[in-house]
């Protein structure tokens, strides 16, 4: 087995800026120049930068209804199975299928299996946990969660060039524009 | 919220919630500053040794009873609830507060919660531990209770009664405390990314790291990730009414005098925002200053904190003259009997008269907007409010079982030091919990922190930004 020597792979070419008002005006103009592979990084969410990117998603509210759907499902099939059908017995002569006390466990299993849904959805779509990525080999991106924002275009984005995307992201009013690795 | 068109001086326009002069950089240096110090406050040593002590004692005191049984509490019969369901009342309402700071308080797009929400939301989480323990151990057998509270297919085939609210209190509370987390959690991602990222020590820089799961502000999970909280928020607002609901139909929906009451539900809740808001308060007073956050948890505040006390301590004191009329309207000699013996002949009406005199009279402080924004007449009213709501809890507890239906059966209760060293241990627990969070994860949102700032919120340049 022989062992090739592994070149890094360029990732994508990384900008930074010092606002967001530049960082929001460089992402409007990227998606106008035709990027698609792109990104952006910020310390605080800024409202309109994922949009400005071109990125749409609307799964985690249909993930939420379906995982709380589900819990109030469970719960009160817990319920109604567990005192109907598998153990049921008289207590105070109340009915087996007691409608009205079986609303408040029911009603927190759904909000229990809402919010679960809700966060594992959450990390499933962002991909987390994720302890590697190639935007970290940036030497300045400790600096995404203070203070700077970047801005990053992917080598494998069909309209990438090495140098073309690189004036081009220069122009955007960026600080400094760095290649990084894979 | 940020609609700058009203005139100078304004009452409408909207009060700036940091101090100004704040930036990015100043923000973030601060917050991680907290934690990447080697100048903790020596107040900060006190507060976990006085903390730790108390936890012991409470170690002691639970080891003890699992070693002799619940017959070390005072609780007798017809006493059987006493401080065991007091201090669960009682901490499971101060956890309330959070929830509301960082959930209802978000979909109302109130902006000064960020600064003590991250907080509060952790107050939250540590006042439901403390909570969890009394039911538990007034089990006696707490490895037996797995079978009696929670529906699991054991080997003897049994299932719990979902006709008893005592069980609708098990679904409640543990559903509080799942969610809570969930939502603290998710809520501390972005800044335990920051601490990643400032962390100067490897191995400190790998814990945080691990625990901010690879986040990057991207964009795009930004997205997610507001879209996420903002469900959470509205998930956990019906879910921190239904608690407090779910707790008081453990009263309401048997049929005790004192108990028995409709009001009993809105009353309860009102009084678990009442009891945390106090308690919040009570807790950030003495950080702020040990911190120097002056800057960041300002008077502002401080003075609708008080104000939501005030507020909520009304409609408290609404609950009480309701249970009154209720008692006096509903001609039942039996309500009747335990009106009287609750606030005038009975033994344990000492305790009511403190009841009004914590929870009602002394919080009318507040109407004053001098003394709302003077701390040590705040944190006098949370100490009362403090006091008042454990109060409310014992009168309505003790003061409802010790004389029930038939005289022969009367009792007094008197609660053992064991019944004492268990809830100043639960105090304790909750002191050294609030502390080592204070000392080890970021105490303010960090990220919401900084979009209060007037250079986080870009305009969206020409077409296709409107939004």
């Amino acid at each position: 087995m022989s062992h090739a020597i592994e070149v890094p792979q360029t990732y994508g070419l990384m900008a930074e800026f010092d606002s967001a008002q530049t960082l929001l005006d460089a992402a409007h103009a990227v998606q106008r120049a035709g990027y698609t592979k792109t990104d952006a990084f910020s310390p605080m969410p800024i409202h309109g930068l994922a949009e400005a990117l071109g990125f749409e998603e609307h799964l985690i509210p249909k993930i939420v209804l379906t995982g709380g759907i589900l819990g109030l499902i469970a719960g009160y099939g817990l319920e109604y199975w567990s005192s109907v059908i598998a153990f049921p017995m008289n207590i105070g002569g109340r009915p087996y299928h007691s409608i009205v006390a079986f609303i408040p466990p029911a009603y927190e299993t759904t909000i229990l299996l809402s919010a679960l849904s809700c966060f594992g959805s959450l990390l499933f779509l962002c991909g987390f946990p994720e302890p590697y990525h190639p935007v970290f080999n940036h030497p300045r991106f400790s600096l995404a969660t203070a203070d700077k924002f970047f801005l990053v275009i992917e080598a494998n984005d069909p309209k990438f060039s090495p140098d073309a995307t690189k004036t081009f992201l220069g122009g955007l009013g960026a600080k400094e524009v760095v290649s990084v690795n894979e | 919220m940020h609609n700058t068109s009203f005139p100078e001086g304004d009452f409408r326009a909207p009060v700036p919630v940091l101090t100004p002069g704040q930036g990015y950089r100043s923000i973030t240096d601060k917050l991680t500053g907290l934690v990447f110090t080697a100048n903790t406050p020596r107040a900060w040593f006190a507060f976990v040794g006085v903390g730790f002590s108390l936890l012991m004692c409470l170690l002691m005191a639970l080891t003890w009873l699992l070693l002799k049984g619940i017959g070390i509490w005072g609780n007798n019969i017809p006493v059987g609830w006493a401080f065991d369901i007091i201090n669960f009342v009682w901490w499971i309402g101060i956890g309330h507060a959070g929830t509301l700071i960082s959930a209802v308080l978000l979909l109302f797009k109130q902006d000064w919660r960020m600064s003590i929400s991250r907080s509060a939301e952790a107050m939250t989480i540590f006042a439901v531990v403390c909570a969890a323990i009394f039911p538990i151990f007034h089990t006696g057998r707490p490895w037996l209770a797995i079978y009696w509270l929670l529906p699991y297919p054991n080997t003897m085939l049994l299932w719990p009664n979902f006709r008893s609210p005592l069980i609708w209190d098990v679904f409640a509370v543990s559903t509080y405390a799942t969610v809570s987390i969930v939502f603290w959690y998710t809520g501390l991602i972005p800044d335990l990314a920051t601490f990643r990222d400032r962390a100067k020590n490897k191995i400190v820089a790998r814990v945080y790291g691990m625990l901010a799961l690879g986040w990057r502000g991207s964009a795009k999970h930004w997205y997610r990730y507001e879209n996420a909280s903002l469900l959470l928020a509205g998930l956990s607002t019906p879910l921190v009414l239904s608690v407090h609901t779910v707790v008081s139909f453990d009263f309401a929906v048997a049929v005790l005098p004192g108990w028995h009451a409709t009001i009993f539900p809105p009353y309860f809740v009102a009084g678990a925002v009442y009891a945390g808001f106090a308690m919040v308060l009570t807790l950030l007073i003495p950080l702020r200053k040990m911190y120097g956050l002056q800057d960041l948890i300002t008077m502002h505040h401080i003075e609708n904190m008080a104000k939501v006390m005030l507020v909520t301590g009304l409609i408290v004191v609404y609950g009480y003259a309701c249970e009154l009329f209720f008692g006096w309207y509903s001609g039942n000699t039996y309500e009747r009997f335990m009106l009287i013996n609750r606030t005038w002949r009975g033994p344990y009406a000492w305790a009511y008269w403190m009841l009004l005199l914590c929870n009602f009279i002394v919080p009318q402080l507040m109407w004053s907007k001098r003394f709302r924004r003077n701390i040590p007449v705040v944190f006098f009213v949370c100490m009362f409010v403090n006091v008042g709501m454990w109060l409310e809890r014992f009168v309505i507890i003790v003061t409802s079982l010790h004389r029930d239906f038939i005289p022969s059966s009367w009792q007094m209760y008197y609660p053992t030091r064991w019944d004492f060293l268990t809830f100043f241990g639960t105090i304790g627990l909750f002191l050294t919990l609030m502390f080592l969070f204070v000392r080890v994860l970021p105490m303010l949102a960090i990220f919401e922190l900084k979009t209060l700032l007037p250079e986080a919120k870009p305009k969206a340049s020409g077409d296709g930004g409107s939004h």
